[in-house]
């Protein structure tokens, strides 16, 4: 397997081949070494490779990946995975905040904590965090799932529009229009999928509650016409 | 944005390497300001002597002959270490204010960065390399230090404008955001009898501090006031003489980093200020909570 060490190699270098890997190449599994808090590190991804990158990034490591599965044997800095589209991102430490930003697609597994806005305006992209959220996740989040088997900071769901969100443990306060949702089987189904997919054994879908958007934000009230 | 470092230490054997390990920490920050740089530094307290570091724009003129004409109007032991645009004035503690006086007189122009038993604060337009090798910070050595680099938004780039600011003796803040009360506040804190030197929002947070503090509270507990008087975004870092605080405001969208070893507790705004720290692979490594008071001290230490 490729070894790149970004305290030789520069990491344009590293990025670069990683974006001009041509259909059917036979290195696809690269590993990363000194990473030493680096930003963008793996950023652009879009073929069905796999990096490990041995210690803790900085900003927006693996951003927009199509395709790729990116492990952070250490722990990440501000906007991880941000904008995903497909493949998955696992953080076996913490991730700093807005991770998963308006993510698209793809699977983000964050082993210990997620700091603030986890998921905030997240697209369809599904996200596990197996510690605790900070305030204001998945604000504005359009769809996709946020599963925490932690605690959740305040205004979780602030603004939500689709987005399922599943809770085990607190919740600090939800934000506005955010709210308990009825745990339907669909929705255990679902849930038992993604803590399967995310490598969680032990922990039941019926430990979880569920949240969503009541509706009332984003959804026009002729009522409230004469207010425009 | 803005890039803070500091460092504080708890094992004396690596107080000769504070201004080094800073120093590399800040340079690791350079892209996230490159305006200006400053450093506080805390050593060298001995309980019977303070330290004033002053600047100056003419420094050639200013720092000429300033040794004998202080202890001439003081008529006891002065000592003046200029480094480039700074110097150091070593006095007796007793001194200090009658020293403050003269100098006020003598060098009118000469303006005080800080005073006290151990603070030293070194500030310049420029890159922090370029500010931490015309001050030699890199071989200093002291107790916990704060650096700071600076994307100006909120007041001109000018060496007062440059971080730490200082606005009490022996405490100094740097600050990586922006304050939207600051005119108000600082008519409050004219009022209470501050003074100001410039029209910089951090300048306003500092002496807040000061004042918060000559009222009776602790550094922990001025710092939490902040959390409600203050508004807008804010990582701040502190220091006092003995002491080293971190706040965040609640939004918390300035990024933070915070590692501790038996060593020391050190802050980077990113984590790769921190890699080079000794022992940092098994440092306890965390994100500071939004709207929580970090707070250290020597003196309160078991």
């Amino acid at each position: 397997m490729p070894v790149f060490d970004l305290s030789v190699t520069s990491l344009r270098e590293f990025n670069s081949m990683l974006h001009s890997l041509a259909a059917g190449a036979n290195d696809t599994a690269f590993e990363v070494v000194n990473p030493r808090g680096h930003h963008a590190v793996a950023v652009g991804i879009d073929a069905p490779v796999t990096v490990d990158i041995k210690g803790s990034v900085g900003y927006y490591c693996a951003g927009m990946n199509d395709g790729g599965n990116v492990t952070v044997h250490g722990s990440a800095g501000p906007g991880v995975a941000e904008n995903m589209m497909s493949g998955t991102v696992v953080i076996e430490g913490d991730a700093s905040q807005y991770a998963g930003a308006t993510g698209q697609g793809g699977l983000l597994v964050i082993k210990g904590n997620a700091a603030s806005r986890c998921g905030i305006s997240m697209k369809g992209i599904d996200i596990v965090v197996h510690g605790n959220i900070g305030h204001m996740s998945a604000f504005m989040g359009q769809s996709g799932h946020l599963v925490v088997l932690g605690d959740a900071g305040d205004a979780l769901g602030d603004s939500l529009y689709e987005a399922k969100l599943f809770v085990r443990g607190s919740v600090k306060s939800l934000g506005s229009d955010c709210i308990e949702k009825e745990m339907r089987q669909e929705h255990l189904e679902k849930l038992a999928e993604l803590l399967d997919k995310a490598g969680v054994s032990g922990v039941r879908p019926e430990e979880f509650k569920r949240y969503g958007s009541a509706r009332k934000l984003y959804n026009f009230n002729i009522d409230n016409a004469d207010a425009y | 944005m803005c890039g803070i470092v500091g460092l504080f230490l708890k094992d004396k054997s690596l107080e000769p390497e504070l201004g080094s390990l800073l120093s590399s920490m800040l340079v690791t920050m350079t892209d996230r300001g490159p305006d200006s740089a400053g450093i506080a530094i805390y050593g060298g307290a001995n309980g019977n002597k303070a330290k004033i570091t002053i600047q100056s724009a003419s420094p050639a003129k200013d720092f000429d002959d300033l040794e004998h004409d202080l202890r001439r109007a003081l008529d006891a032991p002065v000592s003046v270490e200029v480094k480039s645009t700074h110097a150091v004035i070593t006095l007796a503690k007793d001194k200090l204010d009658e020293g403050r006086a003269a100098l006020a007189t003598l060098r009118p122009d000469v303006r005080v960065m800080s005073s006290g038993d151990a603070i030293e604060i070194y500030k310049e337009t420029g890159l922090p390399k370029d500010v931490i090798s015309r001050f030699g910070v890199s071989s200093m050595s002291g107790t916990h230090g704060i650096g700071h680099t600076r994307m100006a938004t909120e007041s001109a780039v000018t060496t007062l404008g440059a971080h730490p600011f200082s606005t009490g003796s022996d405490q100094c803040l740097v600050h990586n955001g922006s304050l939207s009360n600051h005119n108000n506040l600082r008519r409050e804190l004219v009022r209470e009898g501050m003074t100001f030197e410039t029209q910089n929002d951090t300048e306003v947070a500092a002496a807040y501090l000061t004042a918060e503090m000559a009222k009776g509270k602790d550094l922990g507990e001025a710092l939490t006031g902040a959390l409600s008087d203050l508004d807008g975004f804010f990582t701040f870092v502190v220091g006092t003489k003995s002491g080293f605080g971190v706040v965040r405001d609640p939004i918390a969208c300035k990024p933070a980093v915070m590692a501790e070893t038996d060593r020391y507790v050190a802050f980077g705004s990113e984590y790769r200020a921190l890699v080079n720290l000794p022992g940092i692979e098994d440092a306890r490594i965390w994100e500071p909570e939004p709207a929580t008071v970090y707070f250290w001290d020597h003196e309160k230490a078991a």
